[in-house]
């Protein structure tokens, strides 16, 4: 049995001379939370905006639960639920009044609790231009899942959130991922991508750059492993010392740091060295490329898969 | 509640709500209704003769003309209808909604009117009852197309408000609120009955007030529907979720096609 919720096969969107988005295919399953990554420019809204319905594809097809939405706008009301880049409400439209007005037209009861549960409840009577920018987004969230969707579309959840607003939304991302709710995230934000994501596609010039885990990402990079240590005496002072697979070393704030290919082998020799020069060691971190690392990378070389 | 009802209730307390809407529906009209009420008649007693139909004009031009447009285009421009088309609002309740709630704001001003100016002004009350609603439904309906129509094909804000002044001024002047058609030069009458208020003013007028002035008032009823009917039809068929992504279905010039049955008019009653 196939459980694709979204199927995207060749999706083309071209903006006069402008490809934003050249022959894309890919699926996405039920329960599954995928990370849609690009810098500014790259297609992602293109791709996301045309899976809503907002914007007609110029070529392949797009399927969200086997509706098109392009020409089946009614059937799909229902099936998503989006939380649109730009929070856009009537700026007279109160907090009550708004979950009331969405819910009427998909035809389910207001859900005043996700109010609470946004931390909009002392915000209930007020107004949407009163709102500050991250309640907002809240707001909008709330009115996205209130008709509990089964597909979530999240475009820059995040932006504009305080840390704890933050966590409470990442949380809420959980719960509904778990509950079945399958959700496309468009960020920026690598360390959410990372975080939260199954699987993430980069996108670079309408085309993905690189797909699969975060994990997968990272691990197929250049990037090198970044090994920090401190001794408590100066046994890794001298610059000359060399250690397998590193690559460079630099020091910073009485940490040698160095940047390896192999982590195995450059950590057991650092190891070595300070035992044989009879020195202590007070602290080692290891950290591997990020999301962002590998992003950057692929942005920056014009990478492709 | 239905969702009508629910995005009914909410436009109509948007009305109220919102300052400017507040100004156009409620506060321009009745200012103006008092002031041209005081000075008007004072200085052309006859004015007291239409200060009712005249005053309703007036109150259904500015809140249709300078007041619906405007809301609707900043809405389309920040992204208000997107969030609609995601969440289900079919593209006719965003336009006939703030219509019809608008048209509720003018009939309470018109009503406001109608009580109070006998009492205030000594103006006469209408003598046909049925005729003065009629004529006050199809006016409003008028240019409840020809604001809407308006409101699709504006391309900014700017441009809303050229549009509207295009049509509210010119039917203030030579429209027959203020001075009678019949008592302007002929070019000038002939020009005004390209605009629905002369239309609105001679069917008050000939149905409201039974008065035998020019042509036959049910040709501007019929001209009225006519004009209510195309442009509001042209506003549905030309109008747009997204002024970023538009897919319009046809040329904005198509609006033109909503001055048909007024040019008709013009051509054949005179």
């Amino acid at each position: 049995m196939n459980d694709s919720v979204i199927q995207v096969r060749d999706f083309r969107k071209i903006y006069g001379d402008v490809v934003a988005v050249d022959g894309i295919s890919f699926e996405v399953k039920r329960g599954e939370i995928f990370g849609l990554l690009g810098p500014n420019g790259a297609g992602k809204t293109s791709t996301l905006e045309s899976l809503e319905g907002l914007r007609i594809p110029d070529g392949g097809s797009l399927q969200v639960m086997g509706v098109d939405p392009a020409h089946q706008s009614r059937k799909l009301r229902n099936l998503i639920g989006v939380q649109l880049q730009t929070s856009a409400l009537p700026d007279s439209i109160t907090v009550v009044e708004a979950m009331k007005f969405f819910c009427a037209y998909h035809g389910v009861a207001p859900r005043y609790d996700l109010i609470d549960r946004l931390g909009l409840t002392e915000k209930r009577g007020a107004r949407h231009h009163q709102l500050s920018a991250g309640q907002q987004r809240r707001l909008v969230l709330a009115l996205a899942i209130a008709h509990n969707p089964p597909v979530l579309f999240l475009d820059e959840p995040t932006a504009g959130l305080d840390v704890a607003s933050r966590v409470e939304l990442h949380n809420l991302m959980r719960e509904l991922q778990a509950g079945g709710t399958t959700i496309m995230l468009a960020t920026h934000d690598m360390a959410e991508a990372a975080e939260m994501a199954d699987r993430v596609a980069i996108l670079l010039r309408g085309k993905f750059a690189a797909t699969g885990t975060p994990l997968d990402i990272t691990a197929t990079g250049a990037g090198l492993t970044k090994i920090s240590v401190r001794t408590q005496g100066s046994s890794l002072s001298d610059s000359d010392i060399t250690f397998p697979a590193v690559r460079r070393h630099v020091s910073k704030d009485e940490y040698s740091i160095y940047f390896s290919t192999d982590i195995g082998p450059t950590v057991s020799a650092i190891i070595d060295h300070i035992k044989s020069q009879g020195d202590t060691l007070i602290d080692l971190r290891v950290e591997r490329p990020s999301l962002e690392d590998r992003f950057l990378e692929i942005t920056t070389t014009g990478g492709i898969r | 509640m239905s969702a009508f009802m629910n995005h009914f209730s909410f436009e109509f307390r948007t009305g109220i709500r919102n300052k400017e809407l507040l100004l156009m529906n409620y506060l321009f009209p009745l200012g103006f209704y008092v002031m041209a009420g005081m000075f008007v008649t004072e200085l052309n007693p006859a004015f007291r003769e239409t200060v009712i139909p005249s005053m309703i004009l007036f109150a259904i031009m500015v809140s249709m003309l300078l007041g619906l447009p405007q809301p609707l285009v900043t809405a389309r421009e920040v992204g208000i209808f997107r969030s609609y088309k995601i969440n289900g609002v079919p593209a006719i309740s965003i336009l006939t909604i703030p219509a019809l709630t608008t048209m509720l704001h003018t009939l309470i001003v018109a009503v406001v009117i109608t009580a109070t100016a006998p009492l205030i002004f000594d103006a006469p009350l209408p003598v046909n009852w049925p005729g003065f609603i009629v004529v006050f439904l199809l006016t409003a309906f008028a240019f409840i197309g020809i604001s809407l129509l308006i409101s699709v094909i504006s391309s900014s804000s700017r441009a809303t408000v050229l549009w509207s002044q295009l049509i509210f001024l010119p039917s203030m002047m030579i429209g027959g609120l203020m001075i009678p058609a019949h008592m302007m030069p002929d070019a000038l009458a002939r020009i005004g009955m390209l605009l629905p208020s002369t239309y609105s003013m001679s069917a008050f007028q000939g149905l409201a007030k039974n008065w035998t002035i020019g042509f036959d008032p049910y040709w501007s009823l019929a001209v009225l529907l006519a004009g209510g009917v195309l442009s509001f039809g042209l506003a549905i068929y030309l109008f747009c979720w997204d002024s970023h992504n538009r897919t319009q279905r046809g040329h904005p010039m198509l609006a033109l096609l909503a001055l048909l049955p007024y040019a008709l008019g013009a051509l054949l009653l005179w």
